[in-house]
């Protein structure tokens, strides 16, 4: 089968790597110890049979699949469980440590932090205490265990082709980073799929079927990545059949594509688009009753409708509903116009000017077309007699750095992608501590939050985060405005594929006829 | 000829020098940078900031510049941000569809337009004349993306056309030099050859389309010009016939100009190939430069834009070296 995707894989090394394309190549190729249930952000047993949590969550202990073997042919076992996890924390070099962007935000620290790497390490050491049972030890408990097992920058690669082929040397020069051969020719998992080759000229990916002990056997012999930026191009292809399947349609084409026989696949939402509230330049947006006048004065309801594709809902607080922790109940702010103009002029904020910045040259699962978005929104505002001054930045131009580091917007359009089922992947990035995107020191929140994060796993997490979102919805620092979608869509001919909400999809299962 | 080309050569390197300080100064000064688009969505502002100072992006720009030019001598351009290759073999290794692609756009532009140029003179204010100028004016002002997605929508099915890529998927063929079509002659594989021109035509068209309309104009006005001099005179009531006359005093004569503009027009096709290979997914230098745009890939938007401009120059040091062939009395001493 070949697949289109949307941008070329950096290196295959998932330690070193944080985008979804080239994480979609390294799923088929490689395990992690707990899995995702296919369709869902559940949790299930991957290369870990089972799992339980110890010392008040410091500890984690691991029972593993027997009879697996990597790629090269070299047996996975506890060994090779503490290998990896071993390798990562011990990593050394600036250059290598500044990339590992999924290690640093769930294991925070390593051995030696180097460069202007910082925090405490989080890992303390991992035990073998026989062949298929790894006991991990950490200095302290956090939220994100053990869903963040499920993270493909934490798959379980061979000890012996790492050591052989260098995987450890990611080097700096200059203005740029050079990649030892294990990330760039032999990435060696357990997975149904192996790797290939990769045709740079061509812009193809290949892997092949596994055959040797893999921990799931594929129905394909072959599968290709083919890297086809443009998205009107993937759409060309898939139609001349070319590839047989692509990622991110444009919603504007589900229905032509579906005419044409492709079966658009909706992924469930994990993901959120907020408007972002800084409290800090304009002093009437400390008020909180402006801050909810903003969210009654927005027609959350029929933006989505209008302008979201299939599939899209209104976000009523800031995790989507597949986490545990989403509460049902907290504060709702329907769309009540007058209500929104009476609290502005209760607040004596009525005619206010907010600086409004969105991104360009972008489109996220979240935000598919911002320009369109701010469009929206703002003629809402204007309706509650907002002024809307408006600044439109590109993606990677800048739009960041105003708004995540200088914070120098009123309002702005950002979201997130969900990696992993833990509430606190979620709410804790965003109002764990005072950021400059948000402008405010709420003490009380934040040790609410990081009390939910160290509460124990299961039901008193879900419970702690339930709280914190009403909290969060009761103080309204930002206003959550929808969970987006994104589809996936193949050809008729393609059957057993499951979407997945983070953009998991694993092609063992996968035929063409 | 030799001391010529000696001294164009020599005047090639202040030349690139200072586009150099143009190109690096320019793309640091723009705000923004790899590293958000290195670490992805999910970096934090002290993650880029780090990665920031790990690259040395925060030097003040002369120290950034000077380090790139010490490696840069030694012929060091250091890897892609994007792909992790280096950076000179990425070019080396999609320079062939670019050449290949600008090869077959000038061929049509140069063919189709010294011929149309040539009628739209001959028969000027004459119909032809007039839908001449009229597509030629249609030809410079539509963008070249919008022509290449109508191409691909309305054009590529009914023609039975690939309408984007450069090979056909699951097609074996064997790569020597790189260029897909000589590359099928070569080994004797004719699919291979035949394919790789069915996937030329459209993107060569569309890329096409503005040396085209430009190479019309200029002909026409050129030959326009040369009808009118004496010497065609002379050489009509001498009673020389009306083919040797065109052939010889004519053409030859009308061509100075058209030369030149071919050799601008070359030169600028890596511009108009940027947009043309990212519409029709033709992998070239054009796609890697639209590629490193979109992710404000340092190592490789320098060495590309050096590499154009390197171009640019070899292009009019061989424009220059053409006048001479067609006008002896410009030969080069």
């Amino acid at each position: 089968m070949v697949f289109g995707a949307a941008g070329n894989p950096k290196t295959f090394d998932p330690l070193f790597n944080d985008d979804g394309e080239t994480f979609r190549i390294i799923r088929q190729m490689m395990d992690t110890l707990i899995m995702n249930k296919p369709g869902t952000a559940d949790l299930e047993p991957g290369l870990a049979e089972k799992w339980e949590g110890s010392n008040e969550g410091k500890t984690w202990t691991f029972s593993l699949k027997k009879g697996v073997k990597f790629h090269d042919g070299t047996p996975f076992n506890a060994e090779a469980v503490c290998f990896n996890f071993n390798r990562m924390f011990n990593m050394k070099g600036a250059a290598a440590q500044s990339q590992m962007i999924y290690y640093g935000d769930v294991f925070e620290g390593f051995a030696k932090n180097e460069g202007d790497a910082s925090g405490a390490p989080v890992f303390k050491d991992c035990q073998v205490k026989d062949e298929s049972t790894a006991v991990l030890n950490l200095n302290k408990a956090k939220g994100a265990f053990p869903a963040a097992f499920t993270l493909p920058s934490f798959s379980i690669q061979s000890p012996d082709a790492l050591k052989k082929y260098n995987a450890d040397q990611v080097t700096q020069s200059g203005d740029s980073f050079s990649y030892p051969e294990y990330a760039l020719k032999h990435p060696t998992g357990t997975g149904p799929f192996k790797f290939e080759s990769w045709d740079q000229a061509k812009g193809e990916i290949t892997l092949s079927k596994a055959t040797d002990s893999p921990t799931q056997t594929a129905k394909l012999d072959k599968l290709v990545f083919k890297v086809i930026p443009d998205e009107n191009a993937r759409k060309q292809a898939l139609k001349a059949g070319d590839i047989q399947g692509y990622d991110y349609p444009s919603p504007a084409d589900y229905g032509l594509l579906r005419n044409d026989g492709e079966q658009v696949l909706i992924r469930p939402s994990f993901n959120i688009l907020y408007l972002g509230i800084n409290q800090k330049n304009n002093p009437k947006l400390k008020d909180p009753n402006v801050r909810k006048a903003l969210a009654y004065g927005l027609n959350r309801a029929q933006f989505v409708k209008s302008k979201l594709p299939e599939g899209a809902e209104t976000a009523t607080q800031f995790v989507p509903k597949a986490i545990d922790g989403y509460n049902e109940n907290v504060t709702k702010y329907d769309y009540d116009l007058q209500k929104a103009k009476d609290l502005l002029k209760a607040a004596g904020a009525e005619g206010m000017t907010l600086k409004f910045y969105y991104p360009t040259e972008v489109t996220r699962p979240y935000m598919p077309n911002p320009a369109d978005i701010f469009t929206s929104l703002s003629e809402d505002m204007k309706a509650m007699g907002i002024k809307v001054e408006p600044i439109a930045k590109p993606w990677n131009g800048g739009y960041k750095d105003d708004v995540q580091k200088a914070g120098k917007h009123d309002v702005h359009l950002l979201g997130w992608t969900g990696d992993y089922n833990d509430a606190g992947n979620f709410v804790g990035t965003f109002f764990g501590r005072e950021k400059p995107e948000f402008g405010f020191n709420n003490p009380e929140l934040f040790s609410a939050i990081s009390a939910a994060d160290a509460a124990p796993a299961g039901e008193a997490h879900t419970k702690a985060y339930q709280e914190v979102n009403q909290k969060i919805m009761e103080y309204l620092p930002a206003i959550p405005i929808s969970y987006g979608p994104p589809a996936i869509v193949v050809g008729p001919k393609v059957k057993g594929l499951v979407a997945s909400p983070l953009t998991d999809e694993r092609f063992y299962t996968v035929t063409v006829n | 000829m030799l001391r010529f080309l000696v001294r164009r050569l020599l005047q090639a390197i202040p030349t690139l020098l200072i586009l150099s300080i143009l190109i690096f100064a320019w793309l640091r000064s723009l705000p923004g940078g790899p590293a958000g688009a290195l670490l992805g969505d999910k970096a934090t502002p002290e993650k880029i900031a780090d990665l920031n100072k790990l690259l040395g992006l925060d030097d003040p720009i002369f120290i950034q510049y000077f380090k790139f030019l010490g490696r840069a001598i030694t012929g060091d351009f250091g890897n892609s941000l994007v792909s992790a290759q280096p950076v000179m073999s990425e070019i080396g290794n999609f320079l062939p569809a670019t050449l290949e692609l600008g090869f077959c756009a000038m061929l049509i532009a140069v063919g189709l337009g010294i011929p149309f140029g040539y009628l739209s003179a001959r028969f000027r204010g004459g119909a032809i004349d007039n839908i001449i100028i009229v597509l030629s004016l249609v030809g410079v002002a539509v963008p070249v993306f919008f022509l290449g997605y109508m191409m691909q929508d309305a054009l590529a099915a009914p023609l039975g056309l690939p309408s984007q890529g450069r090979q056909m998927a699951g097609l074996d063929a064997t790569t020597v030099t790189g260029f897909a079509v000589f590359d099928g002659i070569i080994t004797q594989e004719w699919d291979a050859a035949w394919d790789a021109i069915t996937h030329l035509i459209l993107p060569a068209f569309a890329l096409a389309t503005i040396p085209l309309a430009v190479i019309v104009r200029i002909t026409r006005a050129s030959v326009l010009d040369v009808l009118n001099e004496d010497f065609i005179r002379t050489a009509n009531s001498k009673g020389l016939t009306q083919p040797i006359v065109r052939r010889r005093h004519v053409l030859r004569n009308g061509l100075l100009p058209v030369v030149t503009v071919i050799g601008l027009q070359t030169g600028a096709l890596l511009g108009g190939a940027v947009l043309t290979e990212r519409v029709f997914n033709f992998r070239g230098l054009g796609f890697l430069l639209a590629e490193g745009i979109e992710r404000r890939d340092y190592p490789r938007l320098q060495a590309l834009l050096l590499f154009g401009a390197l171009v640019y120059v070899l292009v009019n040091t061989l424009v220059d070296i053409s006048y001479g062939l067609i006008d002896p009395r410009v030969r080069v001493r």
